[in-house]
């Protein structure tokens, strides 16, 4: 279980997060959505280690983890991927997800041994193929589509053996069908690794259809939580958020 | 077990060795000779400072000031102390990562620009300090004094041809030792941090201590070149610490290609090609060195050795090797 208390975050002036207390039941799939500004990626900078929050508690599998860096909340099986993808465009997939688990094995210092050393090569496939990218291990990461770097970025994530991942907009700047496509890859996903997966998507239709629940973030604040259907019917998300028409905006 | 480019690499390096030491039986020349010590020593600063620029994106000015300080640590152990040439060699190599250390820790933090400035200010202190400290450097005429006890294990360091062989060995071993961190884990960790840092310490890696430890590692390499330096020229003088040297340094890596592995030596030779032709020609070195560098830059956009293995197909910018 994943779960955040009481978070605040100021940046100067502008309250970025209010009072914010969420849980994520282990396994479940949850989608976060709110308009431009509203603080998700926020929320996610926050539960990733990326910020420090200015009070509240991040709490994962009843330890407290507020305040722990990166690399600390990456062991302790928090992965996250990136609304812009990030990855190494000068290696290819396989070099990407190579370096990436020997990073997390901790032989990023090693001087000793040349690179990839045992086993990790092995992995690294079977990650890739985990999202479908096996036929492009071999390719330069820079060179790959739109759609496939978004997805060596949630496999950078995957190869460190998360138990919570954070998506954030894993369909961002992809047309209609790669959308859909990619969705599925996640809910896939999501049902093969029995991970906990929290993903911010602004496509109104993808989060109906496959978040077992959800949460919506304005203004740095929780406006509602609950199934589709809860959602869907609470007067608040509906003035706030679903009433308006929707832009295509990258938050 | 060697991992197979390993033992590529130190085949090469012997066959390299062995064509150096029949050269001279062959053509015998003194200004041959020259060139291939003054080669070795750049070579081996302008690679270690392509550790930093190339491999980890570390843009730094003031490398030189290590490449200096092996030559003033080494010329001065020789001179002031009566350790044996070895030990003055290694503790010179302790002297450097000590410094560099320092200097890491204060500029490591600092990004792009600032970085490049603060190594760049780093090294004219300590250029100063050695230009002010008259009684122990002899401030702007330089150690003078030569160097003795040059005879090791048998080999007079101090007969042109040993010391021709000898950097020879040393540049090879160097490159090769560079060669083996960049095809380890930490090799990919540097390049790791250099394209994208921020994912590269969101996988775990604890980015300050990867760029301290490479620049720690490039300052001792680069040590190495200024030992052989300070053999070739006996002693040690305030240019070889300057911020020209740096430049140089940087030039080099340019000309060669910053994604190829010995992008740096090959920027060398064409450097001091150039410089004795040039200077041989005309006095207006600086003018017909700026030329040639805007043709690369302009024209080719990379290296000479970036550009050719980007023709043959290869994959550049120090890709994975």
């Amino acid at each position: 279980m994943l779960e955040v208390q009481s978070l605040t975050k100021r940046f100067g002036g502008v309250a970025a997060m209010t009072d914010v207390s969420l849980s994520f039941e282990s396994g479940s799939l949850t989608a976060i959505i709110g308009p431009n500004g509203a603080g998700k990626s926020t929320f996610f900078n926050l539960m990733s280690g990326a910020i420090v929050p200015d009070s509240g508690q991040v709490v994962f599998n009843g330890e407290n983890i507020t305040g722990l860096n990166r690399a600390a909340i990456v062991r302790r099986g928090i992965g996250r991927a990136f609304q812009v993808a990030s990855f190494f465009p000068s290696m290819t997939v396989a070099e990407n997800l190579m370096a990436a688990i020997a990073a997390h094995r901790g032989q990023w210092g090693d001087l000793a041994h040349s690179f990839p050393r045992q086993g990790v090569r092995t992995r690294a496939l079977e990650v890739a193929d985990l999202l479908g990218l096996a036929d492009e291990s071999d390719t330069l990461s820079a060179k790959l589509s739109h759609g496939d770097q978004k997805l060596l970025d949630i496999a950078l994530a995957l190869a460190l053996d998360p138990t919570a991942l954070l998506l954030d907009e894993p369909t961002a700047g992809m047309g209609p069908e790669e959308r859909w496509q990619m969705i599925e890859k996640v809910q896939r996903l999501w049902a093969q690794q029995r991970l906990t997966l929290v993903f911010i998507e602004h496509d109104m239709d993808i989060v109906f259809s496959i978040a077992s629940s959800i949460r919506v973030l304005c203004y740095g604040r929780v406006l509602a939580q609950g199934t589709p259907d809860e959602i869907r019917a609470n007067p608040a998300v509906i003035e706030a958020y679903l009433g308006t028409p929707e832009t295509d905006e990258p938050a | 077990m060697l991992r197979p480019s390993l033992a590529r690499d130190i085949v090469l390096g012997i066959l390299v060795i062995a064509i150096l030491a029949l050269i001279p039986a062959l053509v015998p020349s003194k200004a041959f000779q020259d060139f291939v010590i003054r080669v070795a020593a750049m070579a081996l600063f302008a690679t270690s400072l392509n550790l930093l620029v190339g491999y980890t994106g570390l843009t730094s000015f003031g490398h030189g000031m290590f490449y200096g300080l092996g030559t003033y640590s080494f010329a001065l152990l020789m001179q002031k102390t009566s350790l044996s040439l070895p030990m003055a060699f290694l503790l010179t190599l302790l002297i450097t990562a000590a410094t560099a250390t320092v200097v890491g820790a204060i500029c490591i933090r600092l990004r792009l620009i600032y970085f490049a400035f603060v190594t760049l200010a780093m090294q004219m202190l300590l250029h100063s300090i050695i230009i002010s400290w008259v009684g122990l450097t002899g401030g702007d005429q330089g150690l003078q004094g030569g160097i003795p006890r040059r005879v090791v294990a048998g080999f007079d360091l101090g007969n042109q041809h040993t010391l021709y062989l000898a950097s020879g060995v040393v540049l090879v071993i160097g490159l090769i030792a560079m060669r083996h961190v960049v095809a380890s884990t930490f090799g990919t960790s540097l390049r790791m941090i250099r394209d994208n840092e921020a994912r590269a310490a969101f996988l775990g890696i604890v980015v300050w201590r990867v760029k301290l430890a490479v620049f720690v590692l490039s300052a001792m390499f680069a040590a190495v070149g200024g030992v052989v330096t300070s053999l070739f020229v006996s002693g040690a003088y305030p240019e070889l610490i300057n911020w020209p040297i740096s430049g140089d340094a940087i030039f080099a890596i340019v000309l060669g290609g910053i994604g190829s592995f010995l992008g740096p030596l090959v920027g060398t030779i064409m450097l001091t090609v150039l410089n004795d032709v040039v200077t041989r020609t005309t006095e207006y070195y600086g003018l017909a060195l700026g030329i040639i560098i805007l043709v690369f830059a302009l024209g080719l956009r990379r290296g000479v050795v970036d550009f050719v293995t980007e023709r043959l197909g290869f994959r550049p910018s120090g890709g994975v090797s």
